[in-house]
Formats: structure tokens, C-alpha cells, sequence
């Protein structure tokens, strides 16, 4: 045998450990790319959170005492509605009276009004929630020192008044009830859109294609349409629903006469469009699951094509299907761009009542929040992103619910 | 026992009229056609008002590639700041993403034990479905303010630096998760192969798996600059509004998608030079992410070919 | 009936089955007596299974298979044109390799079949009848609305059984039934078989000889066509004695007595 040319065991393992010292830093490099994955999730979160919490420093234009003697929150509601009766003008407030009568209304919303309409807050600043723990006392300092008569408190602007009260142009009195009961008008007419269609073309694709031209094309162009950015979906919508069908999505072929196409209906019908391949790949998977010796055995006693498949194969594949159309829901619920440019409106104060209703959406309040310079409007954005990425985890969790309860049958 | 249609004799086998069953597959073919009309749909619209924008006798080819403002409503109108700052923001992305995306997917298929990946996994996807504009929020609220901190002033409050880290954030999910899917798709007898002959384990997967896999990475590459370049909210929201010609990453500069938002969420009446130039723009985008998308999934059916 | 000329059930006449442009199963000529058992017999990749399913159009789900030559049911063609498979399927039932019962109630699953084929009659009777037909019925008549999948294999098979001859077929086709089966299920499966062609004419593929001994009255016996094209085709058919006994053809008497390969 040839003289060696490797090295000798001794100097080998030197150079192994030398390996092994490369090979543990990379892994230490590769497990520091997750760390800042993680990272970089937790400072979203706690970015979100920090906005929604902190103190707020405000003042009233209007002085309490100019109104009544005692506190706000010991007045009972027959002397909050006195309060406003005799303050407001009393066109504003037959006005209010008409969106829904004072007397239904709720003591904390009377006390909203009162705040809002009568002592009129105006806030000086807010802090985010780390500096308002942080660093308390100069936060307190500096408000005794630039703002003498202003209140600070610290406040919460995630609140149960903050998910029932519409729109308003004062961040302190905003809330996101117009933009979910959007979302939802628009998730709905969506999924309605989507899920008939999108399961018959994955039935179509998985049980009676055959493997010919067009069908290799249909494959893969849904497969592609799964990859159009959604802007591209927004323009498509501006283009056809909202134009080219205006007569129809405006309702005016129904006899709606004060609107035009730019409706929640527009927007569901785009955003249907938007998650249709989403839907047919899942469901294809789906269908892929259920086993072909079911279909076998179906056909095996004389049945039909779709006998089998209304009888077999879809109550097989359903939770899978189910699963598949809340994920697209949630794509859908959390999709911004396509509604701005099918054209959500950026202030409506009015719920939806119909398809034919103009709307805004949770995503686009969020946008339009993010993008005022006043920080205030920072921390309603904030809050509003609590309650959209908690619908979406409760979504999300139902999802994996469904999946794990369907047992492995076969 | 009675069947309808059985004699006990003579046998009918000939074809019955079903013409229900003959009516959904109709229906199905019909929801499967839907999604090649939606393509030509796309197609047409935005290839419709692009044509009415071209054939404006202002926009000559010199102007639109020559030119460097963009400002359709008063007659500029050169494309490249929109384009410069699509690729800015989407190369920023990508510088992000793919050593962080490739080196999570590297340490989840061959480091991480499976009770480890199992718990690590779900992280990742939390990641992969906030939605942008909440990505946009992060990006303007944290970011921003800290890349201020460690730059400086030369810091834009708007500016395509923070969109594009935050881009590279999101687009993070979706290249490990596929890269890790091309790692994985790797034979077992290739691995066992290099430690046979006394590999470690990272000589293994960066000298044996890695190249393996390159061209499934290599789709995960072009699928996330098609994402990229496709994204909306992220640079509407912290990137800057007003087309701006730089190649500053710290300025402020909007990008295709972001000035088809600003633009669109306006008044825009139908017809207008604005109105058209729009749909040029989402065409070019539409054309673009498509071939990414044509070609990374060419790329993978052969990768996938060449391991089953 | 008794006849001393035996009565055809199905016969096939010069039958090719492709896949493609290749030739699976090739020039096959058989005539399958009336309510007798017929075996198919061969080596694993000769083409039994394919040849069986040909009998029910159950390859034409196999994309780009198609068949040249006839198969005749009663003087009709089953592959000509103007042939309805689900209604061959409807007339040809059959039972496959591993038991496949529906995911619904044992009841369900003799049911379903009956009313998608429009059986107007009492449903509770067929279902019991069935299950008595397929010997199920003492071991399931108290959880009839029980899972089918809470049964054990060889019950499960046997309610594959039931649920073919609720819909009164004229001919069972049985793809080695008893293959993913324990030998004491095995042999109910072929103890009902000795008393289901009482009323039914039965084609079995089953690549177990003794098996084949045991329960048919006529064998096939398929083998690879000499010419090296993989091409499977049937090169002796006749009486089940006769092919265990005196085989004509030297590779049947290879394979029977273990000399094959």
C-alpha cells in the first residue's frame, strides 16, 4: 500500500475538533436566525400592546363644573340625559335621538356623549405603555410642567365602549363597530362566492378531470392566480365590479338609488375572487385525502359518478374543506389593499345594512389610523389590531380544532 | 323484492339518459373554467386601460423609460421612480429573508429534534398570517424609530430602509418553510452516504444536503421577490407617499403598489390620465409576479421529478 | 335448470386490455359457466386483477386503458358504445382485496347501493336477507347501526359481501378476498362462496392455489406471454381437477406443483 497521505491519528483529531468548533458555530448561527424570528414577532406584539395601554394627558375645553356639581360617574342616567337635553342644541339633539332614541341608550354611552359633545376632551399627549411604567414620575413631571390644567390618566383604549361605538373623527370617542360589522358583511359575501365555486372546481378537478390540455392548464393557472399580489386583485375589482357591473352592485337594478358601485358587496365579490384558488387548492388536498378504495366500493354496487361523490367522497372531505375556507376567511379578514382600491370608505359612521351599503373594513381602519400623525390615533390603530389579530387567532384555533377532531377513519 | 328497473331475464345494459348527472358536470367544469376567465378577466382589464394609457400620444417610450418623475396628472411621465424603489424595498427584503429564511430552515430540517420543530413551527406561522398592515404598523411605529436610533437623523420617517427589514420579516415564513420542504425532500441515502464516509454534521448539510436542495431554494428565493415585489400595505404605510427618485434606502420613495393604493384611495374618476396610469402599472406587476411565479414552480417539478 | 349443455354466464372473445400502447392482458377467450366458481390463477403481474376488472369496466377509471376484442353478457357487448358502465356495475358486483366498507352504520352500508338503484321494496328485509346471504347476520343484527369499521376484517369483508348481493348481481367478481384476511375468516369467506353460486355465478382472482383447488369448479391459469413483451394472457382454462391433475400446458404444471420460477 501507498505511504498515506493523511494525517496521523493525533494531528486527525486535532483538526476534527476544529471541524466540530466550525460546525457548533454555525449551528449557533442557524439557531440564532430563529431567535430573531421569534424576536421579531414578540416586538410586533409587544409593539401593539405597548400602543393600546398608557397614560394620557388631556384637557377639557368646556370645564365639568361649567356643567354640573357633582362627578360624572356619580350622575344617574336620568341626570345624564338632562345634562345633554339642556346643554346641546336641540337640533343635535333630535338628531341623536333619531340614530337611536337617547333614552335606549346605555349610561356608559351617555357618559361617552357627555364627554365628547359638553366638556369636549382634548388630548395634550400620549405615552406608550413602557414609559408610562417606566419612567412615571417624569411623564408626571413634564405634564405639571407643559400642561398645568391637564388631566393625566392612565387608560386602556382597548375597551368594551372602544368595540360597540361607531366612527368618529376624535380618536378618544372612535371606535371599530362600523369596520368589523363591515369585515363581516364582506368576509361573508365573499365565502358565499368562494366556496360553492371553489369546492366545484376542485370536485371537478379531482373527480371527473381527465388529464388532458385544459385541464393541465386550469391546474395550472389556479395554482398561478394563487400568486397575483391582492393589489392586482383590487384593480380587477375597481375594473369589473365596481364599473363594468355597477348596475348591479350598486343595487340600482334593485332600486337602491343612493349609491354606486363601490359597495360591501364589490368589496365581498373582489375578495371572494381573491381567495377562490386559496379554496380549490385546499379542497383539492382535501378530496386528494379521501381514499380511492371508497370510491371503488361506491361504484362497485352501480353507482354514479357524482352518487359517489355526493355520498363518499364530499362528507369525507368536508372537515378538511371546512378548515380550508377558514383559513381563506382569515386571509380574507386581514387583507387590506384590494379594499382600498375597490374603495372602502374612510369615514362612514353608518353600520352596513346591506350589500348594497358603502362600508369600511377593521384593515382599513387600521391603515387609516396608522397614517395620522397624531399619536393618539397610534393607539386606537393599536387596539384595533388587538381585536383583528384576536379574531384571527380565534379563527386560526378553530381551525386546528376541526383538523384534530377528525379522526383518521381509514 | 322489487327493483324498478330489473327484468329478470332480459338484461338492459344500454346507456341511460342522466341528465342530471350530465347537468353538474357542467356546473363543476363551469367552476373550474371560472378561474382561466378570471385570468383573461385580469388580463383584459388591466391590458385594457394600460392600452388606453400608452396610446395617450403624451406617453411616448422615451418618456416612460427615459424620464425620472413620475407625476401622470401634469405630464410626467417617466416609470423608473416607482420601479427603483419596488426593487429597493424588495432587494432589502430578500437581503433579510433569505440567510435568515434558508438558515431557520437549514436548523429546523437537520438540527432540531421533531418535539422541537413541532413547538417551533407554529411560531413561524403565527408569523406568516398577521396581516400586512399590521406589518405596516410595526414598520412605521418600531422600526422606523429604530433605525433612527441607530442611524441618525439622516433617517426619513418615511423611508424604504424599515419597509423593506419588515418585508424581509414577513416574507421570512414562506422561505423557510419551503426551503425546509426542498432540504427535507432530500434522500435519507445521501446524508447517510456523507457520514458514512465522516462528515459532520454540518459538512453533511451545507456540503452534501444543501446543494442538493438548491434549486427547491432557489423557487423559495423567487416566489419571495415576487411577494416582495407585490406587496402593498408594508410601503404604503412606512415607505413613503410621493414617487421620489433615490437610491437612498434611508428616503422616502413610493413604490408600484404603494402609489396604485394612495392613488386609488382617492378621488379617482374613471377615464383620467391617473385612472389609466394605474392600470398600467398593476399590469407591469401583474406580468412580473406572474413569470416568478411560472417560473418557480417550473423549477419545482423538476426538483420534485428528479427526488421521486 | 338442469341442462347438460352448460349455461354461459359472460364470455370473452379475443379480449386485449392496454394501458396505453401496452398490452396488459392479452387474447383472452374464456366462457365462465353459469352459477359455477370460476378462478383466475398466475403469477403476481400477469394480469389477473386487470382481467377481473375488465368484466365491471372498472379500468376505465385507470386513465388511457382501454380494451379491444368483446365481452359478452347475455349476447351484449360490454364495451360497445351504447353500453352504460354504471349499469354493468349495477349487473357485475364485486368484492375487492382489502375489505372496503363505506364509513357509515353497518345498515348504511347494505342500504346505500339498494336505494341509489332505485329499490322500492322493504329495506329492513334486504338488509337482513343480505347479511343471512353473507353470513353476517347472527354476529351483527344487534348493532346494525353501529360503525362498519367497528367490525374485524373478516366481517368487514363479509359486509362487502352483503352490500353486493343486496343489489342482486348477476355475477360476483372477488379480487383475492381473502388476501389481507386471518385463515379462520378465510375460510368462512370460502365456506359462503360454496353457498352463494347457489344463485350467483363467481369470478375469483386469488393467487393461492390451494385456494383455487378448494373453492372452484373451473380455473384459468394466466401467465406472461413467452415473447418477453410483460404481456399477461390466460394459456389454460378448464375444469379445476383437471388443471391440478393433468394440465395440458407444461408451464400450468410447473406453477401447480411449485415448480414455477
Amino acid at each position: 500500500m501507498n505511504h498515506s497521505h493523511y494525517p496521523k491519528d493525533d494531528s486527525f483529531r486535532v483538526s476534527l475538533n476544529g471541524r466540530y468548533r466550525i460546525a457548533n458555530l454555525w449551528q449557533g448561527l442557524f439557531f440564532s436566525a430563529l431567535v430573531i424570528a421569534i424576536l421579531s414577532l414578540v416586538a410586533l406584539l409587544y409593539n401593539v400592546v405597548d400602543g393600546a395601554f398608557g397614560y394620557v394627558a388631556y384637557e377639557y375645553k368646556h370645564a365639568p363644573s361649567e356643567f354640573t356639581a357633582k362627578p360624572l360617574d356619580q350622575l344617574n342616567k336620568q341626570e345624564l340625559l338632562e345634562l345633554l337635553k339642556t346643554n346641546l342644541s336641540s337640533g343635535a339633539y333630535k338628531k341623536l335621538d333619531n340614530d337611536k332614541p337617547m333614552g335606549e341608550r346605555s349610561k356608559s354611552v351617555l357618559v361617552t356623549l357627555v364627554l365628547e359633545r359638553l366638556f369636549q376632551i382634548d388630548t395634550k399627549q400620549t405615552w406608550s405603555m413602557t414609559d408610562s411604567i417606566l419612567h412615571s414620575n417624569d411623564i408626571k413631571a413634564e405634564v405639571a410642567d407643559k400642561y398645568p390644567k391637564a388631566i393625566l390618566e392612565f387608560r386602556s383604549w382597548l375597551t368594551p365602549v372602544f368595540l360597540t361605538t361607531p366612527m368618529s373623527s376624535k380618536a378618544e370617542f372612535a371606535g371599530v363597530r362600523t369596520a368589523i360589522l363591515g369585515s363581516l358583511w364582506m368576509v361573508g359575501i365573499a365565502i358565499l362566492f368562494a366556496l360553492p365555486i371553489g369546492t366545484g372546481a376542485a370536485i371537478y378537478l379531482q373527480e371527473y378531470a381527465d388529464k388532458n390540455f385544459i385541464n393541465r392548464i386550469i391546474q395550472t393557472n389556479i395554482n398561478n392566480l394563487a400568486g397575483v399580489p391582492s393589489i392586482v386583485y383590487g384593480m380587477l375589482g375597481l375594473a369589473i365590479f365596481v364599473r363594468t357591473f355597477e348596475g348591479f352592485t350598486s343595487g340600482s337594478m334593485f332600486g337602491v338609488t343612493d349609491s354606486n358601485g363601490r359597495t360591501v358587496l364589490s368589496a365581498g365579490l373582489t375578495m371572494g375572487t381573491l381567495v377562490l384558488p386559496l379554496i380549490i387548492i385546499n379542497a383539492q388536498e382535501a378530496i386528494k385525502a379521501v381514499p380511492d378504495s371508497l370510491r371503488q366500493a361506491a361504484f362497485g354496487v352501480g353507482a354514479t359518478r357524482w352518487q359517489t361523490v355526493w355520498h363518499h367522497v364530499l362528507p369525507n372531505a368536508l372537515p378538511g374543506i371546512l378548515t380550508g375556507s377558514i383559513l381563506a376567511v382569515s386571509r380574507a379578514i386581514g387583507e387590506t389593499a384590494p379594499l382600498i382600491v375597490v374603495g372602502a370608505s374612510t369615514f362612514i359612521s353608518v353600520d352596513p345594512s346591506g350589500p348594497f351599503s358603502k362600508f369600511t373594513a377593521l384593515p382599513i381602519q387600521i391603515y387609516q389610523w396608522t397614517t395620522r400623525a397624531q399619536s393618539e390615533f397610534h393607539s386606537i390603530a393599536a387596539s384595533a389590531i388587538i381585536v383583528l389579530l384576536i379574531l384571527l387567532l380565534t379563527l386560526n384555533a378553530t381551525a386546528v380544532l376541526l383538523r384534530n377532531r377528525v379522526q383518521r377513519k381509514y | 323484492m322489487t327493483y324498478i328497473a330489473s327484468k329478470m331475464n332480459q338484461l338492459d345494459l344500454s346507456k341511460k339518459f342522466r341528465p342530471g348527472e350530465s347537468l353538474i358536470q357542467a356546473l363543476l367544469f363551469l367552476a373550474g373554467f371560472l378561474s382561466i376567465f378570471i385570468t383573461l378577466a385580469i388580463v383584459y382589464e388591466l391590458g385594457k386601460e394600460a392600452w388606453l394609457f400608452f396610446g395617450n400620444p403624451d406617453v411616448t417610450f422615451a418618456k416612460f423609460f427615459g424620464t425620472t418623475t413620475w407625476q401622470p396628472g401634469i405630464g410626467h411621465f417617466g416609470i423608473w421612480p416607482l420601479v427603483t424603489s419596488t426593487l429597493i424595498t424588495s432587494l432589502i427584503a430578500m437581503v433579510v429573508s433569505l440567510p435568515l429564511g434558508l438558515a431557520v430552515a437549514l436548523y429546523l430540517s437537520e438540527y432540531a429534534s421533531p418535539k422541537a420543530r413541532s413547538a417551533l413551527k407554529p411560531i413561524l406561522e403565527i408569523l406568516a398570517g398577521i396581516p400586512t398592515v399590521v406589518y405596516g404598523y410595526f414598520a412605521l411605529l418600531f422600526m422606523t424609530p429604530l433605525l433612527q436610533k441607530i442611524f441618525g437623523e439622516g433617517v426619513g420617517v418615511y423611508n424604504m430602509a424599515s419597509a423593506g427589514i419588515v418585508m424581509g420579516i414577513m416574507i421570512l415564513p414562506l422561505i423557510s418553510s419551503m426551503s425546509e420542504d426542498a432540504l427535507s425532500a432530500v434522500p435519507r441515502a445521501l446524508r447517510e452516504g456523507a457520514y458514512a464516509m465522516g462528515a459532520t454534521k454540518f459538512e453533511t448539510s451545507i456540503q452534501v444536503v444543501l446543494p442538493a436542495a438548491l434549486s427547491g431554494i432557489g423557487a423559495a428565493l423567487i416566489i419571495g421577490i415576487s411577494r416582495a415585489v407585490g406587496e402593498t400595505m408594508i410601503v404604503a404605510i412606512a415607505a413613503g407617499s410621493g414617487p421620489n427618485f433615490t437610491f437612498n434606502p434611508f428616503k422616502a420613495a413610493e413604490t408600484m403598489t404603494g402609489h396604485i393604493a394612495r392613488i386609488s384611495g382617492g378621488d379617482l374618476s374613471y377615464n383620467s390620465i391617473d385612472y389609466t396610469s394605474l392600470f398600467a402599472i398593476a399590469l407591469m406587476l401583474f406580468l412580473v409576479t406572474l413569470v416568478l411565479n411560472l417560473v418557480s414552480q417550473a423549477v419545482i417539478n423538476r426538483f420534485r421529478q428528479r427526488y421521486e | 335448470m338442469q341442462n347438460n349443455q352448460p349455461e354461459i354466464a359472460i364470455e370473452t372473445k379475443n379480449l386485449f386490455i392496454f394501458y396505453g400502447s401496452f398490452a396488459a392482458v392479452s387474447e383472452v377467450n374464456i366462457k365462465i359457466e353459469k352459477q359455477k366458481v370460476t378462478a383466475i390463477i398466475g403469477p403476481s403481474g400477469c394480469g389477473k386483477s386487470t382481467l377481473l376488472r375488465a368484466f365491471n369496466r372498472m379500468n376505465d377509471f385507470v386513465p388511457s386503458s382501454y380494451v379491444t376484442g368483446e365481452i359478452l353478457l347475455q349476447g351484449q357487448n360490454l364495451y360497445s358504445k351504447n353500453i352504460d358502465p354504471v349499469e354493468v356495475r349495477r349487473k357485475i358486483g364485486m368484492v375487492f382485496q382489502k375489505p372496503n366498507p363505506f364509513p357509515k352504520s353497518i345498515y348504511e352500508n347494505i342500504s346505500w347501493g339498494a336505494k341509489i338503484n332505485g329499490f322500492k321494496g322493504n329495506m329492513d328485509e334486504l338488509v337482513e336477507q343480505s347479511l343471512r346471504g353473507a353470513a353476517l347476520w347472527d354476529e351483527v343484527k344487534d348493532k346494525l347501526k353501529k360503525s362498519a369499521y367497528e367490525l374485524s376484517g373478516g366481517q368487514q369483508q363479509r359486509l362487502c359481501i352483503a352490500r353486493t348481493i343486496a343489489i342482486q348481481p348477476e355475477i360476483i367478481l372477488m379480487d383475492e378476498p381473502a388476501s389481507a384476511l386471518d385463515p379462520i375468516s378465510t375460510l368462512r369467506i370460502e365456506e359462503l362462496m360454496q353457498e352463494l353460486k347457489q344463485n350467483y355465478t363467481i369470478i375469483i382472482v386469488t393467487h393461492n392455489m390451494q385456494q383455487a383447488a378448494r373453492v372452484s369448479d373451473y380455473t384459468a391459469m394466466m401467465m406472461l406471454e413467452k415473447d418477453g413483451s410483460r404481456s399477461g394472457t390466460v394459456i389454460e382454462f378448464s375444469e379445476t381437477k383437471r388443471i391440478f391433475t393433468n394440465p395440458k400446458d407444461k408451464r400450468t404444471e410447473d406453477y401447480v406443483t411449485g415448480r414455477f420460477g
